[in-house]
């Protein structure tokens, strides 16, 4: 009997590994066939290093990532704050006047045509070496996701409720809070993970461009000491940042959304 | 003669080029249960719209209580079609979202609700999330949260449309019960039939657009009102000659 409840109780972590176990089989099958190439073709570690090769030098060098990734990190996290908080405001705004959406949104679609490689170095050369370009940098190319992701959030309000807020006498402005707004947290999220995986690599392109520290910096040193080896460790630190980002979007979104879990299976 | 709680006087409503209602007049008075019963796409729910300020008439006069209706008052608490309640709000939070509205702070607005929550059958799933109930329980929540604002006058619009017909005569019988206790003043827009005829005192048909009233009909079933042979007989009676109006609303005269 108890065994029995025990085993209830784990079947959904029994069945979410098992949604995840595919991803790990393919990952792993691609990293195994990248080694077995490596080793078979004698290939030279200063042209294509093994990933095995990539791992141990990611621990040997540890300490110097950790120092450069710190940066990074920061650049990403505070470029990705004011790039929220800009989202949202400018949002808000937008919703309330359509014509400054008809006047901005253009503006916006063409700052994200603009090419990052041509962009950055210029952000450096207008902003210095600090972490303001950083900054700016993050906020460009993650901006606009969520800005499209909450305006359409917005209009993606059901009618109904908002025509029931306002027999109750709702102000424009309680209508947004109490209605527009919930509605568009699903949309924001999606946004937001979009924008998050675009965050580190902007900070490391902002970097790559000119800076003191940071894993930008630190590929682009790698890279001219012919260490693909390192560069492929700083890679494989990013795609870490950016991976444990995403997974605090996700722990953000339960948090925040508790009504979109899966009902309980019998009502109570 | 008592002042009607509401008066309709010749109203006329169209949307663009489109006539809508070409003349409706009625009246409830208060503590009466009204229908107003028509074909689908006959304008029914436009009567709501017109009420609760969000379109104007082409022509007519509304009053209430004996004063015009205009924007100073807001005696409807209104139901729409479906229960339109907040999946991000719990079941609580739902039904007090009118008063949240009024400004009352939430925990006096839970207390008010407190006692109601179990007359409508939702104790015990106050802190679930909508998702987490059945088709009836939402609606008795849609109304509880309908109810609680203290409104002069409910307006239901075809509250039951979207439930199974099982659960849609549970809720009629229901409905009913909770009606005769607290004997609000409503008026519900249905295109059901036996719905209109189980819960009214008065039902008016309406014609396909541009919708007038062609008939009215007094319903003078005693309430409670049973489902047994006897009453279900009586009722039958009406409910046909309801349908033969809907049916052909020129009664007989066809142009």
């Amino acid at each position: 009997m108890t065994s029995r409840v025990t085993a209830e109780r784990h079947a959904p972590l029994r069945q979410q590994l098992c949604k995840i176990l595919p991803a790990f089989l393919a990952l792993a099958a691609l990293f195994a066939a990248w080694e077995v190439y490596v080793r078979l073709s004698g290939i030279s570690p200063t042209t294509l290093p093994s990933p095995s090769l990539v791992l141990s030098q990611t621990w040997q060098y540890r300490q110097a990532l950790f120092d450069n990734a710190l940066p990074t990190l920061r650049a990403t996290l505070s470029g990705f704050a004011l790039s929220l908080a800009a989202a949202f405001v400018l949002s808000i705004l937008v919703d309330f006047f359509k014509p400054l959406r008809r006047a901005l949104f253009p503006i916006f679609i063409i700052s994200q045509t603009l090419p990052l490689v041509a962009i950055a170095p210029l952000i450096v050369l207008w902003f210095g070496f600090g972490l303001l370009p950083k900054i700016l940098l993050v906020a460009l190319v993650t901006f606009f996701p969520m800005l499209v992701a909450l305006a359409e959030g917005y209009a993606a309000t059901d009618r109904e409720i908002e025509r029931l807020l306002q027999t109750m006498g709702a102000s424009r402005w309680m209508r947004f809070r109490l209605a527009r707004l919930p509605s568009a947290l699903p949309y924001f999220f999606a946004g937001l993970r979009i924008s998050i995986t675009y965050a580190v690599v902007g900070a490391i392109f902002a970097e790559y461009a000119g800076a003191a520290k940071g894993l930008g910096i630190y590929i682009l040193n790698a890279k001219n000491n012919f260490r693909p080896d390192l560069v492929l460790a700083a890679v494989f630190v990013s795609s870490v940042l950016t991976l444990l980002l995403f997974g605090a979007t996700l722990l953000i979104q339960r948090l925040v959304m508790p009504w979109a879990e899966k009902p309980p299976e019998g009502g109570q | 003669m008592t002042i009607p709680r509401l008066t309709l006087d010749h109203i006329a409503c169209r949307y663009g080029d489109l006539d809508v209602l070409e003349d409706i007049s009625l009246t409830v008075q208060p503590g009466e249960f009204v229908s107003i019963l028509g074909p689908s796409g006959a304008g029914k729910s436009t009567i709501f719209s017109l009420l609760t300020d969000t379109v104007k008439p082409a022509s007519g006069t509304m009053a209430f209580d004996g004063e015009p209706l205009g924007k100073r008052q807001n005696p409807f608490a209104f139901m729409p079609q479906r229960d339109a309640l907040m999946p991000w709000r719990k079941i609580i939070d739902n039904v007090t979202l009118g008063l949240e509205v009024q400004g009352i702070k939430r925990r006096e607005a839970r207390e008010q609700v407190g006692a109601l929550i179990d007359e409508f059958g939702l104790a015990g799933f106050e802190n679930n999330y909508p998702s987490a109930l059945s088709g009836g329980m939402r609606q008795r929540a849609a109304l509880l949260r309908t109810v609680v604002q203290q409104r002069k006058m409910l307006l239901l619009d075809e509250p039951f449309s979207a439930l199974d017909a099982l659960t849609r005569t549970r809720m009629q019988t229901w409905l009913e019960t909770m009606w005769l206790k607290h004997r609000w003043t409503a008026m519900l827009v249905t295109h059901d039939v036996r719905e209109a005829v189980y819960l009214s005192d008065r039902i008016y048909v309406l014609s396909p657009r541009p919708a007038k009233i062609v008939r009215t009909f007094d319903i003078p079933l005693s309430r409670p009102r049973g489902r047994d042979a006897v009453s279900r007989a009586a009722a039958t009676e009406i409910e046909n000659a309801i349908l033969e109006t809907l049916f052909d609303p020129t009664g007989g005269t066809l142009p």
